[in-house]
């Protein structure tokens, strides 16, 4: 069996690779991606400490999560969908119009 | 409540009559507005006079006859209603204000026929009808305070009529500031009533009153109300110390000064003095109160009367010692005389002024007496018109003012209530001093060679007949029909018009004052003088005042008839005395000195200091240092996606570190 340490390393780099590319990326689309890696990684700490404590609670929650991330996953593409037919790019530094 | 007399009517007709010229006023010709201010103020005057007929009808028990319209306050057990009264001292009063003043409304046609501001004239003048009549008719305090505010603010507009003039708009200014101190006192008066008597209609406060005993000795309630409510007469009725406005409000137009400041609107403390009657009667230190006041006031304006060259400042003094004559009836409780010299005074003294008013229109705005002269023969109407109010108002036996003045003075001297010597004596040098300075007035104005630039244009800052050329007296006109009437009703009235009071002791029957007897509720006094001197000694008294009208009569003869060059040689003689007196005591100055002066520098401080420097400097540093922290903080709002994205990270990495320290 692999120690819960294991899980909980690696999703702390998928995290941190999440946070990395959310901050660094200036494609939309990336951005969107590192939020998908932020969410499981996660999701894989509510499984493996789930699995751990023998909680069901957890695999519970990773389903919301899912569920959620669907969601936001159409609301957010469709909104992507709309900026791209607007401005006709994806770099986060040129959607920039409502600053002062 | 019936509805016999409709007394509204005869205050709502000036007003509406104010209203229409207000309003619309500026779009109708001069015609159309003269019209309007004209049917409103004499229907007011014909309906008063109706409602002193039929007034004649109704039975004695009946009296005061009120009419209640509506309430006005209600608070606990309190209430003030809108309702008017009408007795016998309301009905003298409303008979002389709507009188006198339609009788001014029609010479003002005439006077102000090139002025600017047509309507807006009329329109105030109605609007000052409309509040005195609220004064005089109502039938509590609170109602007669608004019409005694009310005439205040028209008080104000009128005198500051000619805005533009600073000297105008300033004197306007100080009429208002001056009468507040006096409205001060009245209202602290008001507010004791309603405190003790829990109530401010007259009916109501005058029967606590008079279950209450005489104050002897000592400083007692009815004592504290009757002083301050002579503090607000003090203002209104320009007496010692609060006169100093009324002569500043001859800056007015002639018609104004003749109908409000000297007719109706400062005889309004002398009403409502006698109106309190049965405060004072009750109080025997504030009747001394106010006879101090009113002979001290009546003695020295009648001593700067005497060396005023202005026309009208000299009508202006000669009005303030005449109301002092009044508070001197008031305050020996002989409340029938003081309304009786109200009366008497309200003709010869509208007359007089209407006469100036026509001499100073005659000469084309020219105020000063040493540039008048020999104007007999060219303004004849006003000439005998000016000579009967000149004869009322020195006394001269069987006018007007012979009979009013001469019973405030055996008043003054046999009164049970405080009369003595010093009054009867002030009174009579006073008589004297009215005497010589009207016949002054007279003999500078219309005898002699006219002393006027010729063929100059002398607008000397007068009243702004621009229009007019003055000097040349064959350019001297006598004024037109519309004014001349009204001085020859008056003039007519203020030769008859003592009539109605002829005192027991010429053969009389003193109508006037039984007529108002009902109204003045005089606690049981035994009348040891009046009964024990008897006719005598009344008649050597008449003869003493009408002697000191006589002296000062002929000294003004001798000094500007006969030998026009003594004046001048005895104020050079006289030095500083009369340098004093010139100035008038330099009091303006003194009060400039003593409460403008510091009242401005305190303003002054407080305006820089306590507003600018604290009150706007808490709220705009407030407000700056808002602006600067914003102007910081709105920096994190770029717009820059990624950037909010880091702060996100940074907060969420913050949480994350606060809730693992709390952790541990």
């Amino acid at each position: 069996m692999v120690p819960l340490g294991y899980y909980l390393v690696l999703s702390v780099i998928l995290f941190v690779c999440g946070v990395a590319g959310f901050l660094v990326k200036r494609n939309i689309i990336t951005i969107f991606m590192s939020i998908e890696l932020m969410l499981n990684a996660v999701n894989l700490t509510f499984v493996a400490f789930a699995a751990h404590w023998h909680v069901l609670s957890g695999q519970v929650f990773v389903f919301f999560v899912m569920v959620v991330a669907a969601a936001e996953t159409a609301v957010g593409l469709a909104i992507i969908i709309a900026v791209f037919r607007t401005r006709e790019t994806l770099d986060v530094d040129r959607v920039n119009l409502l600053k002062l | 409540m019936n509805a016999y007399f409709h007394l509204w009517l005869i205050p709502g007709l000036p007003l509406a009559g104010a209203a229409i010229n207000g309003l619309l006023g500026r779009r109708y010709s001069r015609r159309t507005v003269s019209a309007v201010a004209l049917a409103s103020s004499g229907v007011a005057f014909l309906w008063a006079i109706v409602c002193a007929l039929r007034f004649a009808g109704l039975p004695e028990a009946g009296l005061p006859y009120i009419e209640h319209y509506a309430t006005w306050i209600r608070a606990g057990s309190f209430s003030a209603p809108f309702a008017f009264m009408l007795d016998q001292l309301t009905l003298v009063m409303i008979l002389v204000v709507t009188g006198v003043g339609f009788l001014i409304h029609v010479y003002s046609v005439g006077y102000m026929a090139e002025e600017g501001g047509f309507y807006r004239f009329f329109s105030y003048l109605n609007l000052f009808m409309f509040f005195m009549l609220t004064l005089v008719l109502a039938n509590n305090y609170l109602l007669m305070f608004v019409g005694w505010e009310g005439v205040g603010l028209a008080s104000y507009l009128l005198i500051g009529f000619f805005f533009l003039r600073d000297s105008a708009a300033s004197a306007g200014k100080k009429a208002f500031i001056v009468n507040r101190v006096g409205d001060f006192g009245f209202l602290i008066a008001l507010f004791l009533m309603i405190e003790h008597f829990g109530s401010l209609t007259f009916s109501e406060v005058f029967a606590k009153v008079s279950s209450l005993p005489v104050e002897t000795s000592g400083v007692g309630l009815l004592t504290t109300i009757g002083v301050l409510l002579m503090v607000g007469a003090c203002g209104k009725s320009a007496q010692l110390p609060l006169y100093v406005w009324l002569p500043d409000a001859m800056e007015g137009p002639t018609p104004v000064s003749a109908l409000i400041h000297a007719a109706t609107m400062v005889t309004a403390g002398v009403y409502m003095v006698a109106r309190s009657n049965p405060i004072f009667f009750r109080s025997p230190t504030a009747l001394t109160v106010v006879a101090i006041v009113g002979i001290l006031t009546a003695f020295f304006a009648a001593t700067i009367g005497l060396v005023q060259t202005d026309i009208k400042r000299v009508l202006a003094y000669s009005t303030i010692s005449q109301l002092g004559y009044m508070f001197v009836a008031c305050g020996v409780a002989a409340f029938g005389a003081g309304i009786f010299h109200l009366m008497s005074h309200a003709f010869f003294k509208a007359l007089l002024f209407l006469a100036a008013g026509s001499v100073i229109h005659a000469l084309g705005g020219e105020q000063d007496m040493r540039n008048m002269g020999g104007l007999r023969r060219h303004i004849p109407w006003t000439f005998w018109t000016m000579t009967a109010a000149t004869l009322a108002i020195a006394g001269t036996p069987f006018f007007s003012g012979f009979f009013s003045k001469d019973e405030i003075l055996w008043n003054a001297y046999a009164s049970p209530w405080g009369g003595n010597w010093i009054y009867w004596g002030f009174g009579c040098l006073t008589a004297g001093m009215t005497s010589f300075y009207m016949f002054r007035l007279w003999f500078l104005t219309f005898f002699g060679e006219f002393r006027g630039a010729t063929g100059a244009t002398g607008n000397h800052g007068g009243q702004g007949h621009s229009g007019h050329e003055a000097g040349e007296p064959a350019h001297i006109h006598e004024s037109p029909r519309v004014m001349t009437i009204p001085l020859a009703v008056l003039a007519v009235l203020s030769v008859i018009g003592g009539y109605v009071g002829v005192p027991a002791v010429l053969g009389g029957a003193n109508h006037f004052e039984h007529f108002l007897e009902p109204v003045f509720h005089a606690p049981p006094v035994t009348h040891e003088i009046m009964e024990q001197s008897g006719r005598g000694l009344e008649l050597l008294l008449m003869g003493g005042t009408t002697a000191a009208a006589v002296i000062g009569f002929l000294l003004a003869w001798l000094l500007y008839y006969r030998r026009p060059e003594l004046p001048s040689r005895i104020a050079a003689g006289a030095g500083g005395i009369y340098r004093l007196v010139l100035n008038k005591y330099f009091i303006d100055e003194l009060y400039g000195a003593v409460f403008v002066k510091p009242l401005i520098e305190a303003s002054r401080k407080l305006w820089h200091g306590v507003d600018e420097a604290t009150i706007d400097g808490v709220l705009n540093g407030s407000a700056h240092s808002a602006q600067e922290l914003s102007d910081d903080v709105r920096r994190m709002q770029s717009g820059n996606i990624r950037s909010y994205a880091a702060w996100v990270t940074l907060g969420a990495v913050l949480v994350v570190a606060y809730v693992m320290w709390r952790g541990m």
